[in-house]
Formats: C-alpha cells, sequence, structure tokens
C-alpha cells in the first residue's frame, strides 16, 4: 500500500497535482490516499518532502540468479510462409539495446520450413538465430508457438524477449510470461535502458492513449514486452552480415495443441473493422466524388488501416454508411485519424476526437478540423494525398 | 454448460481527458463502466446459455463498487455473481491477476467455459485471458469473431488474425477471449434489473482463494510502474508548412513515427 | 427538479434513457431520411420488457400504471417523436382491450403485446371522422358467428406493422353514440388489407397507412365489451392515452432544450459565446421554465389518472395542450437559437420542430382539448 509520513508531509500538495488517478488529495494540510489508488507510484517520485513509499515494491519477487539471464532475443514472426514486417522493426531495436548492453541479439524462429529466413534475419541485424522448425508448426497454435519459446528460454535464458504487438506477438507471448512467471509489457511504443542496473524500461499508452506509463521489471527474468508495429526503425538488411544458426528441437508433446487449425480465410481490405483499427484514413466533402476515395482507399490498406467517412461523403453516395464516422456514425479512436477534405462538423468531430494523433490535410485553412488536429496540412488533398502515397512507398522499400 | 464470464469495472475512457492548462488528466464526471469488451463476452455467453442450456456466471475482481458491473452483467441475463475483492489484491499487474482469478474460479467450481473481452480499455494489455488460460491448464483462442459450432465436448470458432481470420477447433473445458464484431450487445432488460436488485452477490477474499499470499497484488506483481505521464499534449497544433513536396515529406516522417 | 421516484420508477427511467442514448438517438436523423420503421430498436425496447410496462402482471405484464409508461415515453420521446409515437401506438391500440375486453380477449391478446412479439393499434380516425367521431363510415354487420367489416380506416398508426387492431365500427346506425362498436381485428383476417404509406412532416420513422377492410369476416368473439359501447370505450381509450402523448413533448421539449444551451455555450459571435447574451438566455429561461412546468402537469395527471377517478378527462385534456403546446414553441424557439445551424439537416433540432407539430394535433387536436376542459368546466360549476 502506500504509506504517508504524515510527520514529513508539508501538504504542498505536488503528490495531488500529478496523480493520474484521482487517488491523493491534501486534506487539512496532510495527504490522504483513497481507493482509485493503483499504487503506481507516480507520486513518490514527485514528493519532495519524501513523505510518500510504496510498501511491499522491494520485498517483492526473487532477486537471484538474475544475472544468469543474459542477451535480447526477438521472436522472429512467422505466419504463412513470410516473417512479418514488425520483426525487422524489433531486429533494429533490439539490436540498439544489445549493443548498449554489449550483449547478443538473437532471433528465434518458429516454423515448418525455414528456408532463407535465418540468413534474413541475420541481415537484418541477428547475432543468432534459434530455430525450432516442424511440421507442428505449420499453422499458429498458442500451445506449441508458446511451448516452444518457453522451453527455449528456459534453455538459454536471455534477459529480455521482445515480440510483435501483433496478433499472433498479443495472444501466445501471455502464454509464455505467465508460465515462467515473469512480467510482460503489452503495446509498448519505446525502450530504453536504465542506466543504474541496465533494467529495460517499457513504455506504453494506457487509458486509450490519455495517459503514458513507463514499465520495469526488476526481480524477474525475462523482462518481456511486445511493441507496437510500425514504431520502431528496422535498419537497412546487409546481406553479409555473419551470423550463427542454432537449431533446436522440442519434444513433440510440447508441439501438442487442443486447438486445431482447420481453415483459414483472407479478410479483404474494406471488412478491416473501423472500431479496431489503429490506423483510419478518413475522407469527406473535399474528395468530390467516388474516385476520390480510391487513393484513400490506397493510403489506408499501405498503414494497415481502415477506410472512414464524414456523414457529407456517405449522403453523396461515395461511399457505404458502414463507413460513416460521426454522430449518426462510427465512434472511433485509433491511434492515428487521417482526416482528408473534412471540414471537422462538431457531429464528424465527436466521432473521432479522442484518437492519440489527428492529421487534418484541408484547403481551407479555418476548416474546424484544424481546431482537433494534432498536425495540420493547408493544401489540396488531390496534390498531397498521391503524393503522399509515393513517399511512403518509397520509404518502405528503401 | 457452466460458462464463466470474467469482466472489469474500467473508467469510461471517452471521458478521460488531458486538461491541456495545467497537463493533467481530467476526471470530472468520469463514470465507471463495464469494460465494453466484456459487454461483448457476456452477450456471447448468454446467448450460448440460450442455444445450449446452461448458467452463466460473471466474476469480476476489484474493489467493492465493482459489484455495480455484477449487477448490471445480472440484468443483462447473466444468472450469477461473484466478486474477488481485498486490499491484498491491490496494486496486482496482470500476472498477479490471473493466479487470483484462476483461486476464485476453482474455488467456484470451475467452468466448462470462460469467456473475456479481448482487452480492457484501460490497460489494453490483453494478457489476463491467455495467462488465466495458463494458470487453469486450459486450451485458449484469442480474438474469437463467431462461433461456429457448439457443443457440450467441442466448438469451432472463429480467430480473429492480422491477415484475416482462421478457423479452429477446440475441446472444453476452454477459454475464448472476444472481439466487439462476435454480437450486439443486448441493454437490460425490466424484470433483469429486477433480479439484479435483489440478487445476493458471492464475495471472495483473499483468505477464501487458499492462495499464496506471495503471489497476490503487489507482491505478486512482477512489474513495476516506474513512472506515469501525460503524451505529447494534443490540441497543441503544428502547422505543416512548406511547398507541397515539402510537407509530404514531412507528413510521412511524421506517419512513420505515430502509426 | 426531483420528483421523489421511487427504486422500480428510476429503473424504467433509467433503461429506456439508456435505450434512448444507445439505440435510438445515434439512428433518429437515418431513420426521419429514410422514413423506415424501427424494427430493430423496438424488437430491443421488447427484450427490456418495456412494452409490458402498464399492463397487469398476470397478463406477463410489469403491472405499472400510466405514470410508469409516461416515464418510459418521455425517455423515448427525447431520443425521436417518431420512434416513440411506434411504441406508444401499441399501448393505444392495447387500452381498449384492458378498459373493455373480457378475461379470454386479455388472456389472448395482452401477453403477446406485453412482449412486445406482436404490436397493436388503434383505429378510429376516418376520412370523414376526424375531430367528428360522429362521422364514422365503417360499419360491422353480423352474419352467422361472424361480424362482417367494411369501410376504410386513414391514417393508422402503426399500420401494416401491427399485427393486432382494435377498429371501431358503427353496428346500428339508429342508435347514433350508441351504435358503435369495438372490434379486434388481426392481421392476417380475411378481407383486411392495407392503404399505402402515408408521407408525412414530422415523425417519419411511424409507419401511418390506412386501413382497408372489405367484407372482413372476423369471430363473434372480436367485440370489445357489450356492443355499443364502442364510443365509451374509445373516450376512456383516449382519457387515459393523452398523457402519453403529453409526455412526448415533454421528452422532445427537454431534447430541444438540450440542443439550444449546447450550442449557444459552444457559439462564438462578437467574442463571446451566446449564452452570455441577455436575448439568448431569457429565450432559453423561457424554455426551461414551459419545459418544466409542462412535466410537472403531466406527472400529476399520470398519477391522478392512476387513481382511477371517475373525472379522468379535464386532467388528461389540460396536459396534452399544455405539454404539446409548450413543444411546439420550445422547439421552433431551440431552432432559432441555432439560428441558420438550427435550419439545416445537419443538426437535429429542425427535426424536432416538425416533430413537434403532430402533437398538437394527434390523438385529439389541441382545440379539441380545449373544448373537453371547457365542457368539463362548464359541468364543475353548475
Amino acid at each position: 500500500m502506500l504509506l504517508i509520513d504524515i510527520d514529513a508531509c508539508i501538504g504542498c500538495g505536488l503528490c495531488e497535482e500529478n496523480c493520474a488517478f484521482d487517488a491523493i488529495h491534501v486534506v487539512n494540510g496532510i495527504a490522504e490516499v483513497n481507493e482509485n489508488c493503483t499504487l503506481c507510484g507516480g507520486c513518490v517520485d514527485y514528493c519532495e518532502a519524501g513523505a510518500l513509499k510504496i510498501e511491499g515494491k522491494e520485498e517483492c519477487g526473487e532477486k537471484d540468479g538474475l544475472a544468469a539471464w543474459s542477451g535480447i532475443w526477438v521472436y522472429a514472426e512467422y505466419r504463412h510462409g513470410r516473417i512479418a514486417p514488425v520483426t525487422y522493426e524489433l531486429l533494429g531495436a533490439g539490436r540498439k539495446l544489445a549493443d548498449q548492453k554489449k550483449v547478443p541479439l538473437s532471433a528465434v524462429l518458429l516454423t515448418d520450413k525455414a528456408g532463407g529466413m535465418p540468413a534474413q534475419l541475420i541481415s537484418y541485424g541477428a547475432d543468432q538465430v534459434y530455430v525450432v522448425e516442424d511440421h507442428a508448426l505449420a499453422q499458429f497454435t498458442d500451445e506449441a508457438y508458446g511451448n516452444a519459446l518457453e522451453d527455449l528460454a528456459r534453455q538459454y535464458k536471455p534477459e529480455v524477449i521482445l515480440a510483435g504487438a501483433t496478433a499472433i506477438g498479443r495472444s501466445f507471448i501471455p502464454r509464455v510470461a505467465t508460465s515462467l512467471k515473469t512480467g510482460l509489457t503489452a503495446d509498448c511504443t519505446q525502450l530504453d535502458i536504465q542506466q543504474e542496473d541496465g533494467a529495460l524500461l517499457q513504455t506504453r499508452p494506457a487509458f486509450g492513449g490519455n495517459i503514458m506509463a513507463t514499465i520495469a521489471c526488476p526481480n524477474t527474468r525475462p523482462q518481456m514486452a511486445t511493441v507496437r508495429p510500425l514504431v520502431m526503425k528496422a535498419n537497412a538488411p546487409d546481406p553479409a552480415r555473419k551470423g550463427d544458426v542454432i537449431h533446436y528441437t522440442i519434444s513433440p508433446d510440447r508441439l501438442a495443441s487442443r486447438v486445431k487449425v482447420r481453415n483459414f480465410v483472407a479478410l479483404e481490405g474494406d471488412q478491416v473493422n473501423l472500431n479496431e483499427a489503429d490506423i483510419v484514413v478518413s475522407g469527406g466533402r473535399g474528395l468530390e466524388s467516388e474516385k476520390g476515395f480510391q487513393m484513400i482507399a490506397e493510403l489506408a490498406h499501405l498503414l494497415d488501416g481502415a477506410v472512414a467517412a464524414s456523414r457529407a461523403a456517405v449522403d453523396s453516395g461515395w461511399i457505404p454508411y458502414p463507413h460513416q464516422v460521426g454522430q449518426t456514425g462510427k465512434t472511433v479512436s485509433p491511434k492515428v485519424y487521417i482526416a482528408c477534405g473534412i471540414s471537422g462538423a462538431i457531429q464528424h468531430l465527436v466521432g473521432m476526437q479522442s484518437s492519440d494523433t489527428i492529421i487534418a490535410i484541408n484547403r481551407d485553412p479555418h476548416a474546424p478540423i484544424f481546431n482537433v488536429a494534432t498536425y495540420g496540412v493547408v493544401g489540396d488533398v488531390f496534390e498531397i494525398v498521391p503524393k503522399l502515397i509515393d513517399k511512403i512507398k518509397q520509404v518502405r522499400s528503401s | 454448460m457452466k460458462i464463466i464470464v470474467c469482466v472489469k469495472q474500467v473508467p469510461d475512457a471517452k471521458d478521460v481527458r488531458l486538461d491541456p492548462k495545467t497537463n493533467t488528466l481530467s476526471r470530472e464526471g468520469v463514470q465507471s463502466i463495464i469494460n465494453p469488451y466484456d459487454r461483448h463476452a457476456l452477450e456471447e455467453a448468454v446467448r450460448l446459455k440460450e442455444k445450449v442450456g446452461g448458467t452463466v456466471t460473471v466474476l469480476t475482481m476489484g474493489p467493492p463498487q465493482a459489484a455495480e458491473i455484477l449487477r448490471e452483467s445480472v440484468s443483462c441475463g447473466a444468472d450469477e455473481a461473484v466478486l474477488v475483492s481485498d486490499r491484498a489484491f491491490a496494486g496486482a499487474d496482470t500476472l498477479a491477476t490471473t493466479y487470483t482469478l484462476s483461486q476464485a474460479i476453482k474455488k467456484i467450481g470451475g467452468a466448462d467455459l470462460i469467456l473475456c473481452g479481448k482487452q480492457a480499455i484501460d490497460g489494453d494489455t490483453a494478457q489476463v485471458g491467455p495467462g488465466l488460460a495458463v494458470r487453469m491448464d486450459i486450451p485458449y483462442v484469442t480474438c474469437v469473431r463467431r462461433i461456429v459450432e457448439a457443443n457440450d465436448k467441442a466448438f469451432v470458432v472463429e480467430r480473429l488474425m492480422d491477415d484475416g481470420y482462421d478457423e479452429v477447433e477446440v475441446t472444453l473445458p476452454a477459454l475464448f477471449t472476444v472481439v466487439k464484431e462476435i454480437n450486439e450487445p443486448r441493454l437490460p432488460s425490466l424484470k433483469g434489473k429486477m433480479r439484479a436488485k435483489k440478487l445476493a452477490i458471492t464475495t471472495l477474499s483473499a483468505g477464501d482463494l487458499d492462495a499464496d499470499t506471495a503471489q497476490l497484488g503487489l507482491k505478486g506483481s512482477p512489474t513495476w510502474v516506474v513512472k506515469v505521464f501525460a503524451p505529447q499534449l494534443k490540441g497543441e497544433r503544428t502547422m505543416i508548412e512548406g511547398t507541397v513536396q515539402e510537407q509530404v515529406d514531412q507528413l510521412a516522417e511524421k506517419l512513420m513515427e505515430w502509426c | 427538479m426531483d420528483y421523489f421516484l421511487t427504486e422500480e420508477q428510476q429503473m424504467i427511467v433509467d433503461l429506456s434513457r439508456q435505450i434512448a442514448d444507445e439505440l435510438i438517438i445515434p439512428q433518429r436523423a437515418a431513420l426521419d431520411e429514410s422514413e423506415e420503421f424501427p424494427k430493430d430498436i423496438l424488437d430491443a425496447v421488447a427484450k427490456a420488457d418495456l412494452f409490458g410496462v402498464y399492463i397487469p402482471e398476470e397478463y406477463g405484464g410489469f403491472g405499472a400504471g400510466t405514470f410508469e409508461i409516461v416515464l418510459a415515453l418521455e425517455q423515448f420521446g427525447r431520443g425521436c417523436v417518431g420512434v416513440a409515437t411506434a411504441f406508444a401506438a401499441s399501448a393505444l391500440g392495447a387500452f381498449p382491450i384492458m378498459i373493455s375486453g373480457n378475461e379470454e380477449m386479455k388472456k389472448k391478446y395482452l401477453p403477446d403485446i406485453a412482449s412486445g412479439s406482436k404490436k397493436a393499434a388503434f383505429a378510429l380516425t376516418e376520412a370523414n371522422a376526424g375531430s367528428d367521431a360522429s362521422g364514422i363510415q365503417t360499419t360491422a354487420v353480423l352474419d352467422g358467428d361472424e361480424w362482417v367489416l367494411n369501410g376504410t380506416k386513414q391514417w393508422i398508426t402503426n399500420a401494416g406493422e401491427a399485427k393486432i387492431y382494435t377498429v371501431i365500427a358503427i353496428t346500428d346506425r339508429a342508435k347514433g353514440p350508441r351504435g358503435a362498436s369495438m372490434f379486434v381485428v388481426e392481421d392476417s383476417d380475411p378481407g383486411f388489407s392495407y392503404g399505402v404509406k402515408e408521407k408525412k412532416l414530422g415523425i417519419r420513422a411511424s409507419s401511418t397507412r390506412e386501413l382497408i377492410f372489405k367484407d372482413c369476416r372476423i369471430p363473434k368473439d372480436r367485440l370489445i365489451g357489450r356492443e355499443g359501447t364502442g364510443f365509451i370505450t374509445v373516450m376512456k381509450t383516449l382519457d387515459r392515452s393523452r398523457p402519453g402523448i403529453a409526455i412526448l413533448g415533454v421528452g422532445l421539449g427537454q431534447a430541444a432544450l438540450d440542443e439550444a444551451v449546447t450550442y449557444a455555450k459552444q457559439r462564438v459571435q462578437f467574442g463571446k459565446p451566446i449564452i452570455s447574451f441577455q436575448a439568448v438566455q431569457h429565450m432559453l429561461a423561457d424554455m426551461a421554465i414551459q419545459l418544466e412546468a409542462a412535466r410537472a402537469l403531466v406527472y400529476a395527471a399520470a398519477k391522478h389518472i392512476d387513481a382511477h377517478p371517475k373525472d379522468m378527462s379535464k386532467a388528461s385534456s389540460m396536459c396534452k395542450v399544455f405539454a404539446t403546446d409548450m413543444a411546439m414553441k420550445v422547439t421552433i424557439d431551440a431552432v432559432q437559437v441555432l439560428g441558420g445551424y438550427g435550419y439545416m439537416r445537419d443538426y437535429p433540432v429542425e427535426k424536432m420542430m416538425r416533430d413537434a407539430k403532430i402533437l398538437q394535433i394527434y390523438e385529439g387536436t389541441n382545440q379539441i382539448q380545449r373544448n373537453v376542459v371547457g365542457q368539463e368546466l362548464n359541468k364543475e360549476y353548475t
């Protein structure tokens, strides 16, 4: 619990101002904590009088044997014969962490057919690649993939395991963390090494992006995190890089799964669920026609996002109603909302203003959409959007 | 079929806003609600009950006032409600939470099927469902978007993936986490509200769980919050200036950074 | 203002409010545009047990009264008067059975109406019989074990959507007002069909059509109450139903006031939010005062009716006039406060203004209501 030293407390109110949870208030000159407290310790850092302390933090977990765990691992996400792009981003981020700590960076590849993939992973920065190659890994199942990664981790003891915050990563990585009884931080957007002790600091958004939290896992290993795709930067591949490939065999009983994949159905682009899309590209009256939405769809596809529209565009028949965002449509709060040619009537704003980042592109510098935008671009959507598509393609391919 | 639905009380995210002046969270008028994804889990449980028979028990870990969402769940069709509440659980991360929930489920006699929302909107971790299944040693499927076949022994469900969906087969007992598209949750009914008002909620404390206290709450949590801070302020708009190409270049760079 | 509702009444308010906020308000503009009957919303209302609020428990209802149905209708009216009218019309159709039907008839029809699985409708108006009900031309003639209906009912709310219709027809023209009787006609009865859907100024989500009876044969036991009591049943029905229309005005007025105040706080002219100008403030204040007075009157009338007094008519008519005239005025003023934006379909107040008008017309025009009040006064002071 949060302990308040009432002799030390000077009632300055810094804790109250800085509590994100409305859990601490100064009453009659002394701080008082209520049941909203999540023991996050935010107030402790702000207290200049040293009056606050989180009890129990210092005694939890096991500190013994942490030194036995060493090296940074990246889970190389494999599905339907290919490696997910987030893997290369993680190798880029992992490379920095490994260099900083002067430890090797390893990739873990679980697959039914490794082929040239280990070499590919090395070219993106891995010093070594652990490969488990087995027919049982042809389809993703939480049990087989989870057990394989768990067994490898127990055998080789990495201090850090990173995976993409993808459908696969967010499904089976919690299994590994729970089995290893260690901490896991989901959907990180920033990773740092703490100077004093080399611990991994994992920063992630919470409360729908309204606050950021930095998490550490001081007493157990490995330190595990899933990382949001498209946040980290991949290094350019270097085909000349050398590395070791370590083949590892997992016993068949550990690769058995009580869940069996029967069939896969690919989703069409416009079946993307607007409410769950991380990126939404939206068009309004400024698109002028159905054709205008083709470039919106292309940008959305490129960014792995969903297509949305204002009521004006839907009413004009340029795009069907399920895409409508706003008072009479859907309410969305993606990580990025790109409003193209949308003036920003209040009916539209209520449906999207809680997005983490809003990019507005509009010809009219006085359009109300700019009032809620994080980034505003005054210009012609027909000029900017196609150029933006080209630019992203160019960056991606380089 | 005995179905347990895990629900969580969360602050209504759409109300939680940053005060642009003080750079702190504005909490005025923030309502506590049932985690929206959990409403879909509950709805699916009630539909299964209506189709194949059985009971639906809602389970939550939280402070005493979390009983509100249990009553709300009962008014929407759940039969029984269990509140797991104790100061000893405070500060639990997902690992400690799954331990506590698994002990509670064992205490109330287990389940054929456990349903959870995909994630909670306050933490967005999506870890409790899978972790709970591991604790219970039962198979799980995350992000279920449709139940295709259901009987006493096995289910066929569609699991949402990044590139489409997998149709998977799983034997019971099992745990699913569900996405919003699985159904449209019903509203409470007047009769349900009357029942909810009268229902006695089973309350379990740490002492009732036969739990290893070292695995509860803060002590059982390997992750610590080092710092909580406000993200880059929204509303502080940056206009991207320059020639069209300059604007596009800057925009592309931002997109790579933010997406 | 606090009206000291009981826990159960508060439950009805909360549930209805949730339906209005989550289901009705997000769809109302689209329903108004498409003139589509709100089937999904009414299904949800049925699942929430609200169709049975006023129906006795022995017939599967919740066993509450006029006041409770008024509380629900206030929320629905705040959401959309079109949707609320579709809901209210089912109650109007059920009242004749509840008031004058025999036990067998109640058992046959009320449980389905209470569950919402079948909607009801009430059929009085004809081309030549509006405010003057004596102009009714639809006839019912007993032929052996069957009544044979002929004629056309006009502007019947829920026509084509309801399964159960309570219909007034002349059974003996020579007897004048005592020559009319009420019947239950079912959707599937032979010789019964619907006219085209009317295009309306407002409440466009509700369905308004003709009922056409061409040698429509129904069993003898479909007669509601005794032969010749049709007008009495109609009058008793309307006495009980008018607070329901009145409260739609209150709900609608509340919605208009909410929009107007919210807008006035946001809209900046001459460097200030327009709510800081006294001209606007006074308009808003008058809207709020009229609204609250109407609400208090409707609540009081509903409670009065629930006590089953002999003299329901005056209270019932007074609240209908006052609350619906208020709704017209308040919605017009809300459009004025929103100015040009208020006139645009992007904002909800123009629809509110269109919807308000019908409240002064249907279930007895406000002129007829004043007649009722006047006649009652005349009686009281003799």
